[in-house]
């Protein structure tokens, strides 16, 4: 089991909810992203998401996209990623998913990276452009290197999609919250809440929700129905903004903690 | 050869569909729906009618005597897809998914643009139709197609600026499959080439069918047989598979695709698939594509709009590796050239992008006494008006 399942199995345990972080990786720059996501771990966070940029990012919104851009300047590479993952575990046990787009992946080869990422403490890695369909070559790599494969479900999935992305996903089921890209959103969307139920009955692995959650209240509200939640585009805005700041690690860790706060009031 | 693609839409081993899962389901519905249509009499029947009545087909083959002549050597023979209404291919394929799209009941329609050719198309089927219609267009071709922006504004359609990444085709393209994710149940993706994920490639690929089917009809009427070599430029390839396909059991016929030399051999500097490319995964498919060594996709030049993308559709893909098609390019420089010499001894100006395809058969004919060249002008040069003033500035004294 990685590290993904056993904080699943703990949180159970504990009876806590958890908090998912995504950052690109090398935003602003490679060396900063050990800091920051030592920032989001101090702040609370669970698990951390770690975002490979890549150039043509059709499932991210403008704050990703630009979050994708600024790391590709700094010269970020999937080597690079797997370095900096390298330098994270030197001081922390937090689980690790990479989350990119498929073709850097195949760039760098998928038996090649399974070994690799294994090696440098990664536990996981999710591809949001390969369908269940496309993806057995990719599955087989990953978990013959002991690796978690996260797929994602949509309120747009059908039953039998839903039943696949059961099948190939280990660690747990990403469930995106509402047709779009990534971004934030004022309030959360109702389509998730049966996406939610629907795929409560074609697995037992926990669930995460992404995809426009900001805010403490959108954490709370989520919080209730499944065991984690994932927050992105709200954290890369904050990195934006602050990232000429020295300040930015104790921002970010503020508005991680802010976040949590939506969990309190289930205690 | 196998018919391609298989029932997962894959070309060999390319083309599949390599999408964000919520784009997933509409997928399967719009392959469910064109299926569906295919084998639909009536649905036939109608697109048949406009593209006889609305869009002007069949177009003409034409004999280029007096290219032929200069170049001594060839016959060549023009199919002129650029006399059809909107003046290039596009429309085949736009008359095709717009009629879809009505049977799927979605009325509003999204696509992008390079040239503005698919765009105008798009724009004009909707006018047709009464749907709304979105065009996305990269901020650099908004510029470079200046009379095409506003050509689909009086059609009614609304063109957004994407000034992302390279601001070309490829950003367009991102930016539309990221309006599909955000309105996919009242929307369809107008995709203009044969790119992206399944059944997009085949679709677009069958709706130009008609092209290569009367080429050899004609062509079997004017010589009593068919020709030695099919020319077609390549950027995703809908004009090429359409041109191509119906020779594709004719051995003997070479099938020829040019790419988009640009101004240099260097990455970046042209839009040559087969110059450095590498298989990958690039909006929806897997096929060739220009891309760095980290697998970040490359940028790509090329004069002409519509052939400055980093991937070539994947049936081209497949076609190149069983050999069944050869793919070469054609510099800026060698394509302009050919636009003025096909304009001066034809009295026909090509689009930018035909003009690659001119200009590889004008490279050809002199060593290929007695055989016949068919080269397929996808488009007229309406469009191009601005960059051929500029090339030319001899011709444009006052």
């Amino acid at each position: 089991m990685t590290r993904i399942g056993r904080l699943f199995e703990c949180l159970k345990k504990e009876g806590r909810k958890g908090l998912i972080a995504y950052l690109t990786a090398g935003d602003p720059s490679p060396d900063r992203t050990p800091a920051l996501v030592e920032a989001l771990v101090r702040g609370g966070a669970d698990l951390i998401e770690l975002g490979v940029p890549f150039s043509d990012p059709i499932a991210d919104g403008p704050v990703i996209q630009r979050a994708g851009e600024r790391a590709l300047r700094a010269g970020t590479t999937l080597s690079r990623v797997l370095e900096i993952a390298e330098q994270i575990r030197q001081h922390s046990e937090v689980p690790l998913l990479l989350f990119t787009y498929l073709n850097p992946v195949l760039r760098y080869g998928l038996e090649r990276l399974a070994q690799d990422a294994a090696r440098c403490g990664i536990d996981g890695c999710l591809l949001t452009d390969a369908s269940v369909e496309e993806a057995e070559d990719f599955v087989a790599a990953m978990q013959s290197h002991g690796l978690d494969t996260v797929f994602l479900a949509t309120p747009t999935s059908t039953r039998r999609r839903l039943e696949l992305v059961a099948r190939y996903s280990t660690g747990f089921v990403y469930l995106v919250s509402r047709t779009g890209v990534t971004g934030e959103r004022e309030s959360l969307s109702g389509a998730v809440t049966p996406l939610i139920r629907a795929m409560r009955e074609v697995t037992g692995l926990p669930l995460a929700v992404g995809f426009g959650i900001s805010r403490p209240e959108h954490v709370a509200e989520l919080g209730r129905q499944v065991e984690a939640v994932v927050v992105g585009s709200a954290l890369v805005r904050l990195i934006e903004r602050e990232r000429a700041n020295p300040g930015l690690e104790a921002a970010l860790e503020s508005f991680t903690r802010e976040l949590k706060t939506g969990f309190r009031e289930l205690a | 050869m196998t018919p391609q693609p298989d029932s997962r839409g894959h070309f060999g081993p390319y083309g599949g569909r390599f999408v964000p899962e919520v784009l997933m389901a509409p997928i399967e519905e719009l392959e469910h729906a064109y299926l569906a249509a295919r084998e639909d009499p009536s649905f036939q029947h109608e697109l048949d009618g406009l593209l006889h009545n609305y869009a002007g087909r069949p177009t003409p083959l034409y004999f280029a005597r007096r290219l032929s002549e200069s170049l001594g050597g060839a016959r060549i023979y023009l199919k002129r897809e650029d006399l059809l209404h909107t003046g290039a291919h596009k429309i085949n394929n736009c008359l095709g998914q717009v009629l879809l799209a009505r049977r799927m009941g979605k009325r509003r329609i999204i696509a992008e643009t390079g040239a503005g050719q698919h765009g105008v198309a798009t724009a004009t089927v909707c006018a047709l139709m009464g749907f709304d219609c979105v065009v996305y267009m990269g901020a650099e071709d908004m510029r470079r197609q200046r009379l095409n922006v506003f050509r689909m504004r009086m059609l009614g359609a609304k063109v957004v600026s994407v000034d992302t990444g390279s601001c070309t085709l490829k950003d367009a393209i991102s930016e539309a499959m990221r309006d599909w994710v955000t309105n996919v149940s009242d929307t369809h993706y107008l995709l203009g080439s044969a790119l992206g994920a399944h059944p997009y490639p085949m679709m677009v690929r069958d709706f130009h069918r008609v092209i290569g089917e009367e080429a050899r009809r004609q062509i079997l009427e004017a010589e009593g047989r068919l020709p030695d070599v099919v020319l077609a430029c390549v950027g995703g390839g809908s004009n090429a598979i359409g041109i191509f396909h119906a020779f594709l059991s004719d051995r003997a016929v070479r099938l020829v695709g040019v790419e988009a030399g640009g101004r240099g051999e260097v990455l970046g500097e042209h839009a040559a698939r087969y110059r450095g490319g590498a298989p990958g995964v690039l909006q929806g498919a897997y096929s060739f594509v220009l891309q760095d060594e980290h697998g970040q996709i490359a940028s790509t030049h090329s004069v002409s709009a519509g052939l400055d993308y980093a991937m070539i559709g994947p049936e081209h893909a497949w076609l190149h590796d069983e050999r069944r098609a050869e793919y070469t390019a054609a510099s800026d420089a060698e394509a302009l050239a050919a636009a003025r010499q096909l304009s001066r001894t034809e009295g026909i100006i090509p689009a930018l992008e035909s003009a690659h395809g001119v200009a590889e058969a004008i490279r050809l004919a002199p060593e290929a006494a007695g055989k016949i060249l068919l080269v397929n002008v996808s488009g007229r040069g309406d469009k191009d008006l601005d960059i051929y003033r500029a090339n030319f500035p001899e011709l444009d004294e006052s």
